[in-house]
């Protein structure tokens, strides 16, 4: 009986310190998201190429997953698109980080209009 | 064996008490007035020697500031709209006023960042890889600071036991997430660093923004 009040007691114990962190659950998928901008940052280690597909591999993880990519994803994407001459698929991107987040639509409309979303 | 069972269940409130703690007063007035929806990230200062430092802050600020239920813009593109108008320095980027960022970023608040330390210090026996940076965030429109705050994070902490409460056990998370991460011991520590400066629901910390289902529920200043 002690022994089984006792087993009761150590799951409440850990039932109680697990209740009180954060929810595994996370508003978004980020992948490898934070690294990829990281690396933008020390150009030494690969070319847009490299990191378009890392960000492209984190659109389809969170397609799988059903929950939306943080904001700033498809922006950044847009920016690595422009950095390698892509034009147009900066543009498709920026206006996916308008749609996805309101909130960004005056800086997105000015990035579309500036010379590097027109190349 | 009924002494040592009371221990058991002390120890059961202990941790209870140990998360719950009351938050002791911090002034959420301007915060809740401003009821910011997106933040605008500058590159931050730095006073530390390692010129990595505010790209290794500055990399992992989205996380904790979107995962609290924020817009945040994209770091990266900001900093290019800036160098792009002839502005490559943090402190030049510090001084643009309030006007000019609203007028291109319809921000509603904008964080200001200073990394104080980041790097490694090594020590006889351990050595500690510590970043240490302060915020402040003002609303775009008033100029008003809404908050301001400071952190600390450290290698050594790494194998203790969770005496950090919320902040230990997010810090635990992060580990978790970055295990498959750059092997860059500093970018590691200063994402926790991060995270423990920026993650709404922390003592004297942000506050939830409106796409979090804890938006409004976080403070009693905040209702």
């Amino acid at each position: 009986m002690p022994a089984f009040a006792l087993r009761f007691a150590l799951i409440l114990a850990t039932v109680l310190l697990v209740g009180c962190g954060p929810g595994p659950q996370h508003l978004y998928t980020w992948g490898d998201y934070q690294p990829t901008v990281y690396q933008y940052y020390q150009n030494e280690q690969g070319g847009p190429e490299e990191q378009i597909a890392a960000l492209e591999k984190v659109l389809e993880q969170a397609r799988a997953d059903n929950r939306p990519v943080p904001p700033g994803l498809h922006a950044h994407l847009g920016l690595l698109f422009a950095r390698g001459g892509n034009g147009g698929a900066a543009r498709e991107q920026f206006l996916e980080e308008k749609a996805l987040y309101p909130e960004s639509g005056p800086y997105m409309d000015f990035l579309l209009s500036s010379k590097e979303a027109a190349r | 064996m009924k002494s040592w069972l009371s221990v058991v269940f002390a120890a059961a409130l202990f941790a209870l008490a140990g998360c719950a703690q009351p938050a002791p007063p911090y002034d959420y007035t301007a915060f809740t007035r401003s009821n910011p929806r997106s933040i605008l990230v500058l590159p931050p200062l730095n006073s530390s020697p390692e010129v990595k430092a505010g790209h290794g802050v500055l990399a992992q600020v989205a996380f904790p500031l979107a995962e609290s239920g924020y817009y945040v813009f994209p770091v990266a593109v900001v900093e290019e709209t800036f160098v792009n108008n002839g502005l490559t320095q943090p402190d030049d980027i510090h001084a643009v006023s309030l006007e000019k960022l609203y007028d291109i970023f319809r921000a509603d608040a904008v964080l200001y960042l200073h990394v104080r330390e980041y790097g490694t210090r090594y020590q006889v026996v351990v050595s500690d890889t510590r970043v240490t940076l302060d915020g402040r965030l003002v609303d775009l429109r008033t100029g008003e600071q809404l908050w301001n705050g400071t952190a600390t994070a450290s290698s050594t902490e790494r194998h203790s036991g969770n005496q950090g409460g919320l902040a230990g056990l997010l810090a635990q998370a992060l580990v978790e997430q970055i295990v498959h991460s750059m092997a860059d011991t500093t970018y590691d520590i200063a994402g926790m660093a991060d995270n423990r400066l920026l993650h709404a629901g922390r003592s004297h910390g942000m506050l939830y923004g409106p796409r979090s289902p804890l938006y409004g529920k976080d403070s009693p200043q905040a209702k």
